[in-house]
């Protein structure tokens, strides 16, 4: 099962594509089924993902694991995919375009699904570069300046990623001979705290926040997600930069390095500084799309500041929060492609009054919203209070302090966005305005659904899922 | 042992490269990556790593530059005013780029750095078809997964574009 994730999406691809008449239209609702199915065998038959014991599997010995941590991503990448191509469909006009997504989709998922089910550094790089070739796509899709000018950003910063990244592997490679996981990690371990082996794991550690959207490397990401298509906006926000800069960033952190109190110390410094930077920013922003894409660089710093805490509470808090923000901000995303469907633009300054007009979004974005802010009784406020508490607990009261007191900056933008968009009076432009058709209604419902169900299951999961979420590292 | 052609070829390689980025003709550019590309190739059989070297030679001046040159003839030409300017306004922005190579290479003959590392050798059974097929094949399988989605950029973006 665990190889069937890996290559039938690239094999639909292939199948889908060869000239056998109207095959190419069914793109959509296959990968649509495919996520579905992921997100059910990760649910309902976790048995399936143990091992690599299946008939493909040992054709190609690929040497994939699972643990609780993949796991998550791995339902964490079947739901955005799943909302995505929901939105795609409804957003994106031109038959052609529509499979042309689709196809680009299926590959970004193949690309997702290897970075977080191998266990060799080197491949984790080419199934990185999968995922960000298939995004320069998507985001260049719309064609127009600024859809360009965000590819072509992300592009150069992903070179500069790639080569840190490379030179970096080379480096590991001289010195453990292999660029397995546990080679890399023995042979760190090692070497101790050699330059050479510091110079590396810098190099590695820069390129994956470059990846991940972290500040001071954060340049491209705020042109890319708002100049993107509604549903790549949603792909990318949701899951692209969460496996291809976090996850992989947790993996290492985790399964290759090991217990380090620097790269902790740095972890939490990179951190902290995206949590105010990103916040800060998003307060002065008047587009919709940009002002969620700073919210996504504070958020993330969330994620960072539990890894670098080190403590199983830290880590368990991390995982969590990166499950949860994958959620709540494609449901954010989710919103904003319904508003920018229906009102053609994203310029808070020209609406207001749309909760009348647009009512399941206006729900929706006020739970996305309150659980972004770290509100009880909703997903977003146990991750984060986990994070703090792990802070606490490990005598980092300060970054347990500017934690607490960031999310009171998250609480303001996101409140001026809700008051701008959705309360007030309501302008004869938008008059007529109608909510938006089922196909975004109704995955930004099951968004909503799962940060509600999630929150209120907390207590359930706790002792059962969470913590033990930490457990690979033991 | 570092020799003068391998000095040679790296004066070469850095000479395409900055031409690569340089030229405002896309077509030059794509061609002149070709040339980098088997120059490193090139260089890498000569620094002993054949693996590499074919890695390089198959990836980039074969198959990476055939999309570029596929993409590059659905485009259209420009006038010569436009490449005067094109190529005025790249002088402007990287006419600095050739001086930090030379001077990053200077630095770092000056201190004399050298990696005090002896790689393990490889097992003399591991040829490019048994790494390629039975050790990498994962790697295989995310290059087959990168040119997919290359030629649905090339449809996606340009193809269509064209059509319309």
């Amino acid at each position: 099962m665990l190889s069937l994730l890996l290559l039938l999406p690239l094999l639909i691809v292939m199948i889908l594509n060869l000239p056998l008449g109207r095959f190419r239209s069914l793109g959509f609702w296959v990968a649509l089924v495919l996520s579905l199915v992921q997100a059910y065998t990760v649910l309902f038959a976790p048995a399936a993902l143990s091992g690599n014991h299946d008939v493909l599997g040992r054709l190609f010995s690929l040497g994939l694991a699972t643990d609780n941590l993949s796991r998550v991503l791995l339902l964490s990448i079947s739901i955005v995919t799943f909302a995505s191509l929901l939105v795609g469909r409804q957003t994106i006009r031109e038959e052609k375009q529509r499979i042309n997504f689709a196809n680009l989709v299926l590959i970004a998922m193949t690309g997702m699904n290897g970075t977080v089910l191998l266990t060799d550094l080197f491949s984790l790089y080419v199934f990185l570069e999968v995922s960000a070739v298939a995004s320069f796509i998507l985001i260049a899709m719309k064609r127009d300046l600024n859809a360009l000018e965000g590819a072509f950003k992300y592009i150069v910063l992903s070179a500069v990623a790639t080569i840190l990244m490379l030179s970096s592997l080379a480096v590991l490679l001289l010195i453990s001979g292999s660029t397995s996981f546990a080679a890399v990690g023995s042979a760190i371990k090692a070497e101790g705290r050699s330059p050479l082996v510091v110079f590396a794991v810098a190099m590695f550690l820069c390129g994956l926040f470059i990846k991940g959207g972290l500040v001071p490397f954060h340049g491209w990401l705020p042109g890319a997600y708002s100049a993107a298509p509604p549903a790549v906006s949603i792909l990318l926000a949701g899951i692209i930069t969460k496996v291809s800069g976090i996850y992989a960033l947790i993996r290492l952190a985790t399964s290759v390095l090991g217990p380090s109190n620097s790269i902790n110390a740095l972890l939490m410094i990179v951190g902290t500084i995206s949590i105010l930077v990103g916040a800060l920013a998003a307060l002065g922003q008047t587009d919709l799309k940009r002002m969620l894409a700073y919210s996504s660089i504070s958020q993330v710093g969330y994620i960072i500041l539990g890894l670098g805490c080190g403590t199983d509470l830290g880590i368990a808090g991390a995982i969590f929060h990166l499950f949860n923000h994958s959620i709540f901000k494609s449901l954010l995303f989710v919103n904003s492609a319904a508003i920018e469907e229906q009102l053609g633009t994203t310029d808070m300054s020209q609406m207001g009054g749309l909760g009348s007009r647009m009512p399941v979004t206006n729900v929706t974005s006020l739970i996305a919203f309150l659980s972004t802010a770290g509100l009880p009784p909703l997903s977003g406020f146990w991750s984060k209070l986990m994070i703090v508490v792990a802070l606490w607990q490990s005598s980092h009261g300060g970054y347990a302090v500017l934690a607490v007191l960031a999310s009171v900056l998250t609480l303001a933008y996101l409140l001026t966005m809700q008051r701008r968009v959705f309360f007030g009076i309501l302008t004869d432009r938008w008059a007529n305005v109608q909510e938006a058709g089922f196909g975004i209604t109704l995955p930004a419902t099951v968004l909503a659904l799962i940060t509600v169900g999630v929150g209120v299951a907390f207590p359930l999961m706790f002792n059962s899922f969470l913590l033990p979420v930490a457990s690979f590292l033991k | 042992m570092i020799t003068t052609t391998h000095w040679v070829l790296l004066g070469a390689l850095v000479a395409g490269a900055v031409w690569t980025v340089l030229t405002a003709r896309l077509l030059r550019s794509a061609v002149g990556l070709a040339i980098t590309s088997a120059i490193l190739a090139i260089l890498m059989f000569q620094l002993a790593s054949p693996l590499a070297a074919v890695f390089e030679l198959s990836v980039c001046a074969g198959l990476i530059s055939a999309i570029f040159v596929s993409t590059i003839s659905m485009t259209h030409r420009v006038t010569a005013e436009d490449l005067a300017i094109r190529l005025k306004e790249r002088l402007h922005w990287f006419w600095l780029l050739p001086l930090i190579l030379l001077a990053a290479g200077a630095a770092l003959i000056s201190v004399h750095f050298v990696l005090d590392i002896r790689p393990p050798a490889p097992p003399a059974e591991n040829d490019v078809r048994i790494v390629l097929w039975k050790i990498r094949h994962l790697d295989l399988l995310g290059q087959i997964a990168i040119l997919l989605a290359g030629a649905f950029g090339v449809v996606a973006l340009f193809k269509e574009w064209k059509d319309e």
